[in-house]
């Protein structure tokens, strides 16, 4: 998957939605700056997630971040081989590296960043 | 953000130029990582890395009574230190607490110099420590902790390193010290470090601290030396069961409630706090630091202990072990008498996590067994 494929938040995770489905990541701007990632606390299969509200927590060596839900839906699928291979999210974090699917209940995507957006965004926020 | 305040170091620039990724390090603009902490810390567990701990600090210590005076501000024995060694030790503060934890060199017995190696951000309280208890003693204390840059050279492969740098330190075991000059400026080379792995540490005039960088950078190249930043050190030490004062140790727990009773030499005849840690060691401490690993998750400094349900402590220093591969802390527990694999919980993000008493160390490198000397 290409970067310009997704859509992106002011928070550094990327989302792409297929019907209503979404299937959310961190974006490799957000991989790098994180470091080795080597644990990831997923969310559970039937949570509800609420647009802008941590639904999962990544994290590095040193340091743990929060991801947050692009859209509100539920939790329906979570990428298990996380579990044993955290580092897939520094690997390839737009495809092996997903975190989690949703099923998408508002589809609210207007505040979405597309790529040259996002890239311009993520250069600004590190200078 | 506010570089521009944060001291920087001799080496700020060639670990820019490295790629270190800089961070605010209590007030010094140091390294976190350079290409990855993960990389970094197994480099050094099975190759070589190098350290700009320029923070650190240096005291100096010389007079008639130098050793005495040492051997009265340490829990350790400084007086039986012979030319060219050195040791560990804790500074008592006389009440129960420690001002700090520190190296002592002995650089000439019979001339009364020694040099201390102290921590940056505890490096003018203990200056003054040292001050305020040299009445009565003949000495000169000095504090040259800005006048010193120093780099830390850690690894299995250091030794090959080494021995085109200053082959003299390898005659000697761990935690010795051998004066040595570099581009005709006075030098110090310790086989001392803070990562469980067998290396060396030069403390140097700031003029020619990244010379000696680049130096070891070009004796390094068929070791594949790299450049580390704080976060691998961190791990390193902490698997080793290190202590990092401000975390671990402070004004307000002693070397035995820290399970470094080893640091106390009781049979000395006097030194500052030796009637608390004797009343301690007849007595038996109500807290420990003990070390635990979870069975997932990463704890982190701050998160709550539990056994039985019941808060026993909290986590003073806790990360993600790299050789581990689990997540690893120490805390103060008020169960001074925990064994390893008796069970705990760790509470990480509002969850109690499944969690085990680990033996400290947590992982034995090169420096705790037997080093290479040169004969």
């Amino acid at each position: 998957m290409k970067p310009e494929e997704v859509k992106y938040t002011k928070t550094h995770e990327w989302i792409k939605i297929e019907g209503d489905i979404a299937v959310i990541g961190v974006s490799d701007h957000a991989q790098h700056q994180m470091g080795d990632i080597v644990f990831v606390d997923l969310p559970k299969i039937g949570d509800k997630k609420e647009k802008g509200k941590q639904a999962c927590v990544v994290e590095s060596v040193k340091s743990a971040f929060d991801i947050y839900s692009p859209v509100s839906g539920e939790v329906v699928e979570v990428n298990t081989k996380l579990s044993d291979e955290p580092a897939l999210v520094n690997q390839s974090p737009l495809e092996n590296g997903w975190l989690f699917k949703m099923k998408v209940s508002s589809a609210d995507t207007s505040d979405l960043l597309d790529w040259n957006a996002y890239s311009e965004f993520a250069n600004n926020e590190a200078h | 953000m506010q570089s521009s305040t944060l001291k920087k170091t001799a080496l700020n620039e060639t670990c820019r130029k490295y790629g270190g990724k800089m961070v605010d390090f209590h007030g010094w603009e140091l390294p976190i990582q350079f290409e990855g902490i993960t990389k970094e810390h197994n480099t050094v567990r099975n190759g070589a890395g190098i350290f700009d701990v320029s923070h650190m600090g240096q005291i100096f210590v010389t007079g008639k009574d130098a050793a005495a005076f040492l051997d009265y501000v340490n829990a350790n024995d400084v007086k039986k230190l012979q030319n060219n060694q050195g040791c560990y030790s804790h500074l008592p503060n006389g009440r129960k607490g420690i001002v700090d934890d520190v190296i002592n060199f002995c650089l000439n017995k019979e001339e009364g110099r020694y040099l201390v190696i102290v921590n940056a951000t505890t490096s003018t309280k203990d200056y003054e420590w040292f001050l305020k208890n040299s009445k009565g003693f003949q000495v000169k204390i000095e504090n040259k902790s800005d006048d010193y840059s120093m780099v830390a050279l850690q690894g299995p492969k250091t030794i090959s390193i080494m021995k085109k740098f200053e082959p003299a330190i390898l005659k000697f075991g761990r935690f010795s010290v051998v004066e040595s000059s570099f581009m005709g400026e006075k030098i110090f080379v310790s086989r001392t470090g803070y990562t469980g792995e067998d290396g060396f540490e030069v403390a140097a005039p700031h003029k020619v601290i990244n010379q000696i960088w680049d130096k070891f950078f070009e004796l390094g190249k068929s070791e594949e030396l790299i450049p580390c930043g704080l976060g691998s050190r961190d791990t390193l030490r902490l698997e080793s069961g290190y202590l990092l004062y401000g975390n671990d140790i402070d004004d307000e727990h002693t070397s035995y409630e820290a399970n470094y009773g080893w640091v106390v030499k009781l049979k000395k005849e006097k030194f500052i706090g030796k009637d608390i840690y004797e009343k301690q060691k007849a007595e038996g401490v109500k807290i420990r630091l003990t070390g635990l690993t979870t069975q997932t998750g990463i704890p982190r400094e701050g998160c709550k202990v539990f056994k039985d349900g019941r808060q026993i402590g909290t986590l003073q220093s806790a990360t993600f072990s790299p050789t581990l591969k689990k997540g690893i802390g120490v805390g103060y527990f008020d169960i001074p008498d925990l064994k390893p694999g008796d069970s705990l919980e760790v509470e990480i993000r509002d969850k109690k996590v499944p969690s085990f008493v680990h033996e400290v160390p947590f992982y034995k490198g090169g420096a705790f067994g037997k080093v290479y000397i040169e004969s």
